[in-house]
């Protein structure tokens, strides 16, 4: 047992990874040590690195326990849990120095070993796990609880808790209750009688977590979708977006069956396609239900065309786009930026797209119902740009809530009423003065019939092939792209605007962003961060990158698409815009940041200055 | 500008509907086709059809693709609402405007190229989601707004009116939805209005996905000698198996239709379908004799025409399968919809 007298206590901040072979049942495992930590009142952030894979493959699951409740990667590992023989070399290397690695010892791995700077713990979890129970399924099983057990005791978790969290797991399950318990009080007795408990890298209950949950941005999305009043969602499988769809259908099987008909008020359509999955969505917004899709990158490339359709014939439709990495069919387990371009300008032809940027799960939920909103009351698609880790990942985030006197805003639909009172009803004139016109919905009057196309049409709604009549309605969509500047969410700014660097950013990016502000404030650099929640921008933008001498845009993808949406949609300079980039496939961290804007004012002495210029 | 309002000029003495409806009042713009075009018979058919059901324009909801097929939805019933969708991808926007209001009549129009090119997925899983739909396929075997090139429905050996010669096997929609356990299957011709008109009125009343293919030979692409879609070609090799008459849940089924050779088929709404069998031996709600029939006649190059299948039994109607609310999805107020605050806080403890 090596010396860990000297190591410096790090108390409720430190990052604990899993390396685990996938379909091995480690997640429920990992999960339980999240959560404990959680209830623990700690915040923490629990991130998944898999493989696209069923079953076999490495797959990581990456716990930051933080104190100061940081959203983003940290970027590190001080605890390895190194469960996964092929991969176990490189777990062992990714340890940061100072750090441990818990091992099943019970076969030597002597030779894998070579890391004088790091502390090796071994624990026979095999021969425990083999000792105690019968069947090969439920020792692979129990072994991912022993582990458990093991770390709970080295980290100092509470037991109580953990204990509590199996109960509500297996609560009509004795005997899988049981099983587990054991299993969790090997590995918990093992390390309390065997290894040196609590390491320096330990728990201690805090009050930071209450009002809060943890959950991941797809089901949050889901969610949303059911309390928009959504009732129909039309999709095709795809990673990492398909967690919505069945986070939707499972809340609707919950709220939307009539108990005493089981007559069934929403339908979850598995499209053959993503061709036919956004040709549902638009005909049913089209008749009038609240409709949407969810998908990734590779179904946004083939729903381009009806995108154009909607955009054109004025269709609501709202899709969920989680990104993953592209491009082609990329790398589907990990998460980047990479769709921003593709989403505001998506379809052949002059277009332009409402894209919403949310930041975490809890904005995942509000932006859900927002999306509806918007797409019916400016009669156009709506994109929620998700990503992968946000989708997928279980994030920290305030308790959901709801406004029971919360109405829905549905546009411009005339009633049979209203349509009675016309002499003649005309889909495309804008008789308001916003560019948005009014629509009807079959069935419901004769007088509201109108011709849908996605052919040249004049403002009465007839075919046309004349110059005049076709650019007064799409010069009236210019227009529409304007009135919906005014109605999509506002930036949020953080730092007092005055700040001579300014750092934008949009998504999960949010995480790292706000974690390099502190740092950089420890080291007197001080910056303004604006985050952009929605194209098209709102007029905050625009002035934001105007009154900034310096603009560093933050994103995750190789191409740097926010800073060009920003050099063709607002009035800046280009060559005020630095670029700070991570398109790997991992979840940002603070570093890149952190370290580009101390090499730009390194490089740039005139800025070095501007700490000493604000001072806080 | 091929958008032309048609003159609204109506007989005072036309007869009216149930609903006081003269005909004209079920038609459309005017057609922009070429003059003499089978396409404009079949609107003719589908308005008479519409006019007989004593149907509230309001009510239709006229979908269609890309193609000169597709462009015929504007052709009739100006009172109900159209939806000119992109090409081959009519399927899905009716599927989906269905899902959202089960309560109207969907009419969707399509052609050869874009129900058994572009779009035969999306046909495909329309019949297999059995949409409660009439699709209508519009087949001359031939391009026509791109100037003549062959589609997936012509037959081997016939000639392009520049002088090729297709090689390639058609796609018959008729082999293919019996195939995919279509509950409603039929052929017609254009030029048939007699036999057409029934099969629309029958193909909407059918409580399912109803799929009526209609021979309509394409007049400056497809009408000439050696083109297997031609209108002499059709009318020679036209093969009327199984006449089809309906019946309005109204009216009594008469003797003549319960003798000899006729199958009354009840529908969903008390409607009946008479079927009278012109050849002994085929049985129409029989699928797989249905199949072989067909096939066997296509060898012959003959057209089997009429009412070929018919599944009244089948429970699988897409909104039977999903338990949807019997109420249109798109009508159910908001306050049915969302859960509530009360109901959001219980569910939280989940995630914490």
């Amino acid at each position: 047992m090596p010396n860990l007298i000297n190591a410096p206590d790090r108390v409720n901040d430190f990052v604990l990874k899993f390396a685990n072979v996938n379909g091995t049942g480690s997640a429920s495992a990992n999960s339980l040590i999240m959560k404990a930590v959680f209830r623990m009142g700690i915040p923490v952030t629990g991130k998944n690195y898999f493989p696209s894979n069923i079953q076999g493959l490495p797959t990581w699951y990456e716990i930051r326990v933080t104190r100061d409740a940081y959203a983003a990667r940290a970027g590190h590992v001080d605890i390895m849990v190194a469960m996964n023989a092929e991969t176990f070399a490189k777990d062992v290397r990714e340890v940061a120095s100072g750090g441990y690695l818990i091992y099943d010892s019970t076969w030597p791995r002597s030779t894998l070993l070579q890391r004088p700077d790091i502390t090796v713990i071994g624990v026979p979890l095999a021969k425990l796990v083999n000792e105690n129970f019968d069947g090969v399924r439920t020792r692979i099983l129990l072994k991912n609880i022993a582990y458990a057990g093991v770390v709970a005791a080295l980290i100092d978790a509470d037991l109580e808790i953990i204990n509590a969290l199996l109960r509500e797991s297996y609560g009509k399950k004795q005997k899988l209750l049981d099983s587990n318990s054991k299993a969790l009080r090997l590995g918990y007795d093992y390390a309390k009688q065997h290894l040196q408990c609590p390491l320096p890298l330990r728990l201690e209950h805090m009050q930071r977590t209450h009002g809060h949950i943890m959950i991941d941005g797809n089901t949050a999305a889901g969610l949303g979708c059911v309390y928009a009043g959504a009732t129909i969602g039309a999709w095709y499988p795809i990673t990492p977006s398909t967690s919505l769809m069945d986070a939707f259908k499972g809340f609707c099987e919950r709220y939307r069956v009539d108990p005493d008909t089981g007559e069934r008020n929403f339908a979850v359509i598995q499209a053959e396609d993503e061709l036919a999955a956004i040709g549902m969505v638009l005909g049913a917004s089209w008749n009038g239900a609240r409709a949407f899709t969810s998908t990734s990158g590779p179904g946004i490339s083939l729903m381009n065309e009806f995108i154009g359709l909607a955009y054109y014939a004025e269709i609501p439709c709202v899709v969920f786009d989680v990104q993953r990495v592209g491009p082609s069919t990329g790398m589907p387990t990990r998460t980047q930026q990479g769709d921003i371009m593709l989403c505001a300008y998506a379809s052949h032809g002059d277009t332009r797209h409402v894209v919403l940027f949310p930041a975490n799960p809890e904005e995942c939920f509000y932006m859900a119902v927002q999306a509806f909103d918007l797409a019916e009351r400016l009669q156009t698609p709506v994109f929620v740009l998700s990503d992968l880790d946000i989708g997928m990942n279980d994030w920290m985030c305030r308790d959901l809530q709801w406004d029971d006197a919360f109405q829905p805003d549905r546009g411009k639909v005339l009633s049979a009423e209203e349509l009675a009172r016309l002499d003649k009803f005309y889909r495309y004139v804008d008789r308001d003065d916003d560019a948005i016109p009014y629509r009807t919905l079959p069935g419901v009057h004769p007088k509201g019939a109108y011709f849908t196309r996605g052919s040249g049409h004049n403002q009465y709604g007839g075919y046309t092939e004349d110059s005049a009549e076709y650019q007064l309605v799409v010069d009236r969509l210019k227009r529409k792209f304007t009135t919906a500047a005014k109605y999509v969410p506002k930036p949020e700014l953080l730092g007092k605007g005055d700040n001579k660097i300014g750092l934008v950013s949009v998504g999960s990016c949010d995480g790292a962003v706000r974690e390099a502000i502190d740092v950089l404030a420890r080291q007197k650099i001080y910056v303004d961060y604006l985050r952009i929640k929605a194209f098209p921008f709102a007029p905050e933008v625009d002035s934001f990158v105007s009154s900034h001498a310096t603009i560093f845009v933050v994103e995750q993808n190789r191409d740097a698409q926010l800073r060009s949406l920003l050099t063709l949609e607002t009035t800046v300079d280009k060559s005020r815009l630095q670029s700070i980039l991570s398109y790997g496939g991992y979840p940002m961290s603070c570093q890149p940041i952190v370290d580009a804007i101390r090499a730009a004012l390194a490089e740039a002495p005139r800025l070095t200055a501007v700490p000493a210029m604000s001072p806080r | 500008m091929s958008f032309i309002n048609k003159p609204k000029v109506s007989h005072p003495s036309a007869p009216t509907n149930a609903l006081g409806l003269t005909r004209r009042q079920y038609e459309g713009s005017m057609s922009t086709l070429c003059a003499g075009c089978g396409h404009d018979s079949i609107t003719a058919a589908i308005v008479e059809a519409c006019w007989e059901l004593d149907m509230r324009p309001e009510q239709l909801v006229k979908l269609s693709g890309i193609g000169c097929s597709s462009k015929t939805t504007n052709y009739f019933v100006n009172g109900a609402h159209g939806f000119n969708s992109v090409h081959g991808r009519m399927p899905s926007i009716a599927s989906g405007a269905n899902a959202a209001n089960r309560d109207l009549i969907y009419v969707g129009v399509s052609g050869d190229g874009d129900s058994l090119s572009i779009g035969l997925g999306q046909l495909v899983h329309a019949i297999r989601r059995n949409v409660n739909m009439l699709y209508l396929i519009e087949n001359n075997g031939v391009y026509g707004l791109t100037k003549g090139q062959f589609s997936a429905s012509a037959d081997i050996g016939t000639r392009a009116k520049k002088g090729e010669i297709n090689q390639m096997p058609p796609i018959d929609p008729v082999l293919l939805a019996l195939s995919l356990g279509a509950t409603f299957v039929a052929r017609s011709f254009s030029g048939d209005k007699a036999q057409l008109v029934p099969l629309i009125q029958a193909g909407i009343r059918h409580q399912g996905f109803a799929l009526v293919d209609v021979l309509s030979p394409c007049v400056t692409f497809n009408d000439h000698e050696g083109s297997t879609k031609s209108y002499t070609f059709t009318r020679e090799h036209y093969h009327a198996a199984v006449e089809a008459d309906f019946v309005p849940p109204a009216q009594e089924i008469s003797v003549e239709y319960s003798q000899g050779e006729s199958i009354p088929v009840r529908l969903h709404d008390g409607s009946h379908v008479i079927l009278r069998k012109l050849a002994a031996s085929y049985d129409p709600t029989d699928r797989s004799a249905a199949y072989s029939f067909i096939e066997s006649k296509l060898k012959e190059n003959e057209y089997v025409t009429g009412l070929i299948h018919i599944n009244e039994s089948a429970n699988n109607e897409f909104h039977t399968v999903n338990k949807s609310n019997t109420v249109p999805l798109n009508r159910i107020p908001y306050g049915k919809l969302v859960p509530g605050n009360a109901a959001l806080e219980k569910l939280l403890a989940r995630y914490r």
